[in-house]
Formats: C-alpha cells, structure tokens, sequence
C-alpha cells in the first residue's frame, strides 16, 4: 500500500516536471504578451495595448491575410483530394495490398528536404513564385496527413453498407455523397482542423517557396523578419494569436474525431 | 395443371474465386412468393449464391433469369431484387426513418408518398415511436426490424435474407421466425433466406435447397427433406439420424451382426455397402410401432421437457443410437443407465444410402 502510494507520488511528480517543461515557456509568452512595459526583463502591470499595437501595424495584417488565404486553400484542396485518397487507396488495399508509404512520405521527409525539393521544382518549371506556390507547398504535406486521419477512420468501416447503399438503387456517385462521406464525416473535419493548425505555423516550406517582395510573406515569415530586431512585444501579443488558433483547431479536431488522430 | 413459370431461374451457376469453385453447377428454380431457404455449414456456397443473387458477385457460369430477364450481368442497383444484410448495414448517420426511405428516395419517388410508406413500414415494424432514433440506440431485434423495413420498402420482387436471425437470442429468434414469415404472407414478396440453423429452415420455409461444398445436394419441401433426405449428408445435416451399416444379401438387408432390416426401399445388388438409417422419433417401445427390432442398453438419458432423450449401446453400429421418447412413453417405462431395453420401428420407416 505505502510503496504503491509513494510510486504513485513520484509518477505526479514526474508527470508535472514534464508539463511544466512543456507549458512553462508559452506561459512566460503568454503572460508577456500583457506586459505593459514591453520588457521581459520587468512586470510592469497589465495591459492589452500590444495587441493593439498589431491591428495598426500594416505588415502583420497583411501577413495575417496571406496566412489565412493559405491555410484555407490549401485545407480545402488537400481535404477533398486526402478524403478521396484515403478512400480509394482503401478500396484497393481491400483488393490486394498497395504501397502505402508512398502515400505518407511527405509527413516523414523532413520540411526542409521538401521545401529544396519545391523550390528546385517550381524553378524548373519556371512558375512564378508567390502565394499560389506556397498554396500548392502546403497541399502536398496537408493532403498526406488528411489522408492518414480519413485512413484510420476507415480501418473500422463497414462496408457492407456503401453494398447496402448500391443495393437499395444508389449509384457509385452517390452512394459517396450520401453513405460514405456522411459516414467518414468527423475524420475528414478532423483531418481538415488538423491540415489548417498545420499551414498556419508553418515556416520552412512557405519561406522557401514564397518567392521574393513582400506581397506573399505570412506570419511565421513575418514573425521571423521582426524577431532579428529583438523579440518585441508585439511579437508575443502575436505568437499567443497564432498559438491559440491552432490550439482551438486541434482540440476542435479531436473532439470531433474522439481523440482518433493518428498516433494518439 | 400447367407449372407456372418460376420467378427466378438458376441454371449451371459456378462462381470460382482463383481456383477455388464456391459454386459449381447450380440449377435452382423459385418460384413467385415462395419463402426458400438456402441452407448449408459455413463454406457450402450459400452466401456466395446469395451475394450473386444480389448482383455483388458476377457468376462465372451459368444463368439467372427473372421474369424472363436475364439478370447475370445487371449491377445490384439496377435489380429488382434486395438483400438484408447479415449485419444488417444500416447506416449509422441516418435516423431509422431515413434509413428506411432511402431506396425510395432513390427511385425519385415524391416526398409525400416517401412519407406515407415509410409511416406505414414503421407501423407494421412497431417503430413508429423510434422513428428519430440513430441506429446505434437502437436493440439488436430493432435493428433487425429497421433492416428488414428498409430491404421492404422498394417492394422489390424478390428479397434476399442474409441470416436475418443469427444475431438474435434465441426466444427472440423463434418470434421473428413466425413474424417474418408472417410478413412474407402480407407483402406477397418471394423470400430466399440463407440460414445455416437447420431448424430455422424446417419451421419457417416452403422449401429448402441444401448445399455442400458449392454444389447443391436436395431441393425438396421441409417434410421432404426430413423424412426422405438425398443422402447421407443430407440425412445427418437435417435433424438427427441413426446409421447402421449394412449390406444387401438376396434381396434382403441385413446389419452387421446379421439381423434383417425391413425396409420399403427397393433392394440393390448383392453385397452393395449401405447404411441404414432411422430417426430417433420413429423408434418405440411398443411392439406394435413395426417389424423391426432394436435391442440396446441405456448409456445416458437426457430429460427435455418434451420428451425424453436416451443413447443406447447397440450391436448395429459403433455409435451410440439416438432415441426421442415422448413424455408419457418414457413415464409409461421408467428407464435408467444400464437398464436393456428393446424398441421398435416400422419398415417405412428405414431409409437406406449407398455407404
């Protein structure tokens, strides 16, 4: 009894030692980012004013812009094709096995091979870098991971109703209207929340394929031109935006999904 | 009396998967609102004839006609025929009212009527309160009743039954047994049901096709079946029955330890190898019962409510023989272990199959 009370002790123990390693930087961001004085050396009392700096500045908004345009494109586009490719690939894998790795290699590349990869790509084809390559960028890793939310949906899927659905006078067409997307719906808004979160914080590959001037920076990229200045307290004001979006996005994700993300 | 044309024709069906034939030679035919039973042990074919059927497996030989129309080759949306499916396949995202009018919002029939035979299907499942339901709130046998409803609801003319029962306990099961036939009887629908409970055959069909190994073995009424089964298989896969292995010897059939057997089945050539068989029922302790004459020693009883079940020690076979006394013959002679006893069954009686 007392020796399993003192392990049970030291497991909380442990388990708040790793929480706080994990929270307690974004927490300082966090907590900063109401800094009236805008040092983070001293606590000069609470104040919103830094949040209101960022609606002035006209960078940031239109990096916010760029962001949001990004995102949502490359969310819609990758969670129709994902959803798609997950069911196909599944009808398949029902037939005989195919190559699924294929299919997941852009989450395991690492960014920056992918970013090289499409930038060399897009300059050998001689496409004019700008939000629509930073687009076409985030579709490529966005429809891998819609994709693999949809995939372990399916794992458990019952076909014997999409053959329900042909037998009861449904064509192919609409038996995927009516049965089998209806049915996959909370995996695919999974997949799409989870893509959105993924495009808004990412860095590398819209560095890469953002072209030059201005007129296509997003925020990360912005963050990252304002932050060789010093970290400023606009910067935390905005870290804690982009911070909360995703958060919202991912638990908004597994909710819908109950916790079936991959690797969860 | 002319006979009418069948429904549904069957003709040479084979279906193979790879090299391995889940159907051979198949010929079958249904008639128009007949309650047919498919039965079988899981790996006879039945599910696959089924399935081919419903048009979810195309045929590799033969034919299948309805009405006239040669249907092999026709998608399964586009036949007026339904499957209910084993696992019923309802849809989970769909309330039980729109689960029933989904096949007749495919046929693009108006809204109000949607409503009015979906209304009437609902009253007749007694659903009518759970219309709003999700099928994951609903109990097995509701289920059952909703998947029912929904393979019912596009009047089609035949209606394919994929172990509609096997998921049900067993007081429900012997319930719906009445109650589907009864639906069977309302809606004038021709029924195939696949079972593999002999029981659930007997009781609920008009008739039965019994198969083995992808090739089907009797095609008979219930009655038929049982008292006058094609051969061995049949004769063990339906009911029980007790075999006693003999041989034919001028004209007479005589058992192992060479007592003569009665029997109305036309003898064979001298010497043939055959097995006598006899149900546990016809076997009785009045003398009376027929010209045959078993003597055994009880190994163990069994009370059933109905009737009493003793296995008996004989020299006519090396298993133990089966036999079905009724409540008040077993009262009449109070039997235990170890007790001889001596029963009687009529000539008519003995069924015999080449060994």
């Amino acid at each position: 009894m007392t020796q399993s009370r003192l392990e049970l002790r030291l497991m909380l123990l442990i388990l708040s030692a790793v929480f706080a390693f994990l929270y307690i930087p974004i927490s300082v961001l966090f907590a900063l980012s109401f800094n009236e004085g805008g040092l983070p050396t001293a606590w000069t009392g609470f104040s919103t004013k830094w949040y209101g700096e960022l609606l002035r500045n006209d960078d940031i908004l239109g990096a916010a812009r760029n962001t949001l345009v990004v995102a949502l494109v490359s969310t819609a586009v990758a969670t129709v094709l994902g959803t798609l490719l997950a069911i196909g690939v599944e009808i398949r894998r029902r037939k005989g096995r195919v190559l699924e790795t294929v299919i997941f290699a852009p989450m395991i590349i690492p960014d920056i091979v992918l970013a090289i990869a499409l930038l060399s790509m897009f300059s050998l084809i001689g496409v004019r870098m700008g939000l629509q390559t930073i687009i076409v960028s985030h579709v490529v890793f966005n429809l891998a991971f819609v994709c693999a939310v949809v995939r372990a949906r399916l794992r458990n899927f019952d076909w014997s109703i999409v053959e329900a659905s042909a037998d009861l006078g449904a064509s192919a067409l609409t038996t995927l209207r009516r049965v089998i997307v209806p049915a996959l719906l909370p995996a695919i808004i999974a997949g799409a929340l989870l893509a959105f979160t993924l495009s808004v914080d990412e860095f590398i590959i819209a560095f890469f394929t953002a072209g030059a001037g201005r007129s296509s920076i997003t925020l990360p990229m912005q963050i990252f031109a304002m932050i060789r200045f010093g970290v400023t307290p606009e910067i935390n004001a905005l870290a804690t935006i982009v911070m909360s979006v995703s958060f919202i996005a991912l638990a908004l994700a597994q909710r819908v999904n109950r916790g079936a993300l991959p690797g969860q | 009396m002319t006979a009418p044309q069948p429904l549904l024709s069957i003709r040479n069906l084979g279906k193979s998967f790879g090299g391995f034939a889940a159907l051979e030679d198949v010929s079958l035919d249904i008639r128009e609102n007949e309650f047919f039973a498919l039965l079988g042990p899981s790996g006879s074919g039945k599910t696959t004839l089924l399935r081919v059927l419903a048009g979810f497996e195309e045929p590799s030989a033969g034919s299948l006609t309805l009405e006239g129309r040669d249907i092999a080759r026709v998608p399964p949306n586009r036949r007026p025929v339904n499957l209910m499916f084993q696992s019923y396949a309802l849809f989970p995202h769909m309330t039980v009212e729109r689960n029933i009018a989904y096949g007749l919002e495919m046929e693009r029939l108006p809204r109000a009527e949607i409503r009015q035979r979906v209304g009437e299907l609902l009253e007749i499942i007694q659903l009518s309160h759970l219309a709003g339901r999700k099928p994951d709130q609903l109990s097995g046998g509701q289920k059952q009743r909703v998947a029912l409803a929904r393979a019912l609801a596009r009047r089609p003319r035949l209606l394919l039954l994929d172990e509609p029962l096997g998921a049900l306990d067993k007081k429900l099961r012997g319930e719906m047994q009445l109650e589907l036939k009864k639906l069977q009887h309302e809606f004038g629908i021709t029924f195939i049901v696949v079972t593999h409970d002999q029981e659930e055959a007997l009781v609920m069909s008009d008739r039965i096709a019994i198969l083995r190994d992808g090739r089907l073995v009797q095609c008979a009424a219930p009655r038929d079946v049982y008292e006058h089964p094609a051969d061995r298989f049949a004769a063990d896969f339906i009911g029980v029955m007790n075999f006693f292995p003999s041989n034919f010897h001028g004209g007479a059939l005589v058992a192992r330890n060479g007592s003569r057997l009665q029997t109305d089945t036309p003898p064979r050539s001298d010497g043939a190898a055959v097995l006598a068989a006899v149900r546990p029922e016809r076997l009785h302790l009045d003398p009376s019962a027929g010209e045959n004459r078993l003597d055994g020693v009880v190994e163990a009883t069994a009370y059933h409510g109905l009737d009493l079940q003793l296995r008996l020690k004989t020299a006519l076979s090396d298993t133990p023989v089966v036999v079905r006394l009724t409540a008040d013959a077993a009262s009449a002679h109070p039997l235990s272990e170890g007790d001889p006893v001596t029963l009687y069954w009529a000539a008519a009686n003995t069924r015999v199959f080449p060994a």
